[in-house]
């Protein structure tokens, strides 16, 4: 069966557009703020948000989402309330929602018991950056049987077996990380990404979309012409953060770059 | 992924060539001065009027601890697969320190991960380190102590991976470091194995080692697994189990997740990792080596743990009957032998693995008593 991410890739295709791939900490300043904040994407024209949740050893995470990770843990944030914080959301907004969560919280909360409630609330997809496909055979078949997209990741180091076994694993979207390293690094646009999205591209027909280290509106377009999709994070974060009255005039800019 | 798969293949590799191992022995014997000697503690004996105490002296390696061990023969798998500087983390500064010797000594840039609460526990290792031509790293975020010093060095590690080795410092972590670093550590239990041969003619009935990631710990039971010899690792009990304020995983903690291995870890229902409490920064850490929990759960080791107290008064003692100042990380086993040794028989034998020694506690110690240096 074809998943809300998919068709939503699939529309994009047919007009010719690259998905905007906006991502926020759920509870950082607030839950409620959150709410807000994914309606606001969704007006500005977002296609997926990805909803990232708290945890006290982001290992995958730059500084800026570190903090802002810290900030939603103090506010009483768990993976629990991020679960219940969508269905609350889907009540006025049925844009597609991809979770970003470490395992451990997933572990705690039981892997078959996560899927479930996570499927019930209308996520349509799961990442989790220290999950290799490796170790994930019971979580993706679960996931299958759910009808949750698991979305996982590759890097420029990805060899040519690691690439084909992501392909396989990954559905929704293949989710590219742009460099090696963690969150909110500076993004080098010379050339390597294209070659090595068009390697991906050679063994599947499923959705790339490119995040990490993508923040100006330039890097956002020069992104989007060679993929599917370009995911930004820590940028939105810290504009949400610093400078929340101009977040609406950032997430336009974006959207009108990424085309 | 790649960089760990490369990692198992050049260890392995390293196992079986005789070079590496030739170079690593000689190393062994002329640089970081093994074996170390397996020392009778006559007075501490006497004193406790039970078993037999034997000190494996770790101490007396070079830089100061059992760390050099693992160090060494990371940077020489380093060296053989080509990487230009090496990185590592370090709580209570013996790890930071010795990996920043063995880069000095194979020529690699070096940078350290501590935690800002550590630096300042552990400032006479912080200019160690720099001595030797490290760049540290204050980390200071989460609870600014180990875990997070391995956070942001796994961090560096994705990013630089390809010039760069990761010196995981303990038995934890993504395969094959709970394995390399065991491999490792092992010369020191097949040290003791000959050395307690030698003095008392057969082999001891104890075995004792203190747990942080549990390094040292594994580096003296492998050898004698398949042995009959009890064994006993100590944790870290802080203030005490009860306060929350401890780094007992056994005691408090339940089955985890955490920084790429399933161990025992201590976390809150929710999954997040919470905050621990040691008065050694190198047993202040959430999670233990995975070889651990399975060597408990089929009861071939056993686990308990010492308070802060306990380890306190374990470090005056042995400083007064022997002579020997030791690391607090291996002051808590010695707080579980002050426990052992008086209810066992004169002719059993206890060995303890003294990890380390206790020069770099001195000031932290002088201030928990309130004395101004």
């Amino acid at each position: 069966m074809i998943s809300k991410i998919e068709k939503t890739f699939k529309k994009l295709k047919k007009e010719g557009r690259k998905a905007f791939i906006p991502y926020i900490m759920a509870g950082d300043p607030s839950l409620d703020k959150t709410k807000e904040v994914v309606l606001l994407l969704e007006e500005c024209g977002a296609d997926i948000v990805e909803l990232g949740v708290p945890f006290s050893d982001p290992l995958a995470d730059g500084p800026t989402i570190q903090r802002s990770s810290e900030r939603a843990l103090k506010n009483g944030v768990t993976l629990r309330k991020a679960i219940s914080h969508v269905k609350d959301i889907r009540q006025m907004s049925q844009i597609p929602i991809v979770l970003m969560t470490y395992f451990n919280p997933v572990f705690k909360y039981g892997v078959e018991n996560f899927i479930k409630n996570a499927k019930i609330a209308g996520v349509d997809g799961v990442i989790i950056p220290d999950l290799p496909p490796d170790e994930a055979e019971d979580f993706i078949k679960l996931s299958r049987e759910a009808a949750l997209d698991t979305i996982f990741l590759l890097a420029p180091t990805s060899t040519e077996d690691r690439i084909k076994k992501i392909i396989k694993v990954s559905k929704g979207f293949i989710y590219y990380v742009s460099i090696t390293g963690i969150t909110g690094t500076t993004l080098l646009l010379d050339g390597s990404m294209e070659v090595l999205i068009s390697k991906i591209k050679r063994y599947t027909d499923k959705p790339v979309a490119v995040g990490f280290g993508v923040s100006t509106p330039e890097e956002a377009s020069a992104v989007a012409r060679v993929s599917d999709g370009v995911i930004v994070g820590s940028a939105i974060v810290k504009k949400l953060y610093e400078s929340p009255d101009e977040l609406k005039r950032y997430i336009l800019s974006l959207r009108e770059a990424i085309k | 992924m790649p960089a760990l798969k490369e990692l198992e293949k050049a260890f392995f590799h390293s196992k079986k060539d005789r070079d590496f191992q030739g170079k690593l022995e000689h190393l062994q014997k002329t640089y970081i001065g093994r074996p170390t000697p397996l020392y009778f503690a006559s007075r501490l004996t006497e004193h406790l009027g039970g078993a037999k105490i034997y000190l494996k002296r770790e101490d007396l390696a070079h830089t100061g601890a059992h760390k050099i061990n693992n160090a060494v023969g990371q940077v020489l798998v380093a060296e053989n697969i080509g990487k230009k500087r090496v990185i590592a983390e370090t709580g209570a500064g013996q790890h930071g320190v010795a990996t920043a010797t063995a880069a000095a000594l194979a020529g690699l840039e070096c940078e350290i991960y501590m935690g800002s609460e550590d630096m300042k526990r552990q400032a006479l290792n912080v200019f160690r380190m720099r001595l030797l031509g490290a760049k540290v790293t204050e980390v200071a975020t989460g609870s600014r102590t180990l875990k997070d010093a391995i956070n942001e060095a796994l961090r560096d590690w994705t990013t630089n991976v390809r010039s760069t080795h990761y010196v995981l410092g303990t038995v934890f972590g993504p395969h094959p470091f709970p394995l390399m670093v065991r491999d490792f550590q092992s010369v020191i239990g097949r040290e003791t194995k000959r050395q307690i041969i030698d003095a008392e003619g057969g082999l001891p009935d104890y075995l004792i080692a203190c747990v942080g990631g549990g390094s040292n710990a594994m580096g003296l039971f492998y050898e004698f697994l398949n042995e009959n010899i009890k064994m006993i690792g100590v944790e870290a009990g802080g203030r005490g189990i009860e306060t929350g304020e401890h780094a007992a995983r056994f005691a408090g903690g339940s089955i985890g997740v955490f920084q790429g291995c399933m161990s025992y870890l201590l976390q809150d229902d929710d999954g997040n990792v919470l905050g621990t409490h040691s008065v050694s920064a190198g047993l202040d850490y959430a999670s233990i080596g995975p070889e651990h929990p399975y060597l408990r759960d089929t009861g071939r080791v056993r686990y308990t743990y010492a308070t802060d107290d306990e380890a306190l008064s374990a470090f005056e003692l042995l400083s007064r009957t022997e002579g020997i100042i030791p690391a607090l990380e291996s002051a808590h086993a010695l707080a579980e032998v002050v426990k052992l040794a008086p209810g066992l028989s004169k002719d059993e034998v206890i060995v303890i693995n003294l990890s380390g020694r206790g020069d770099k506690d001195v000031q932290h110690v002088a201030r928990i008593k309130g004395i101004d240096l």
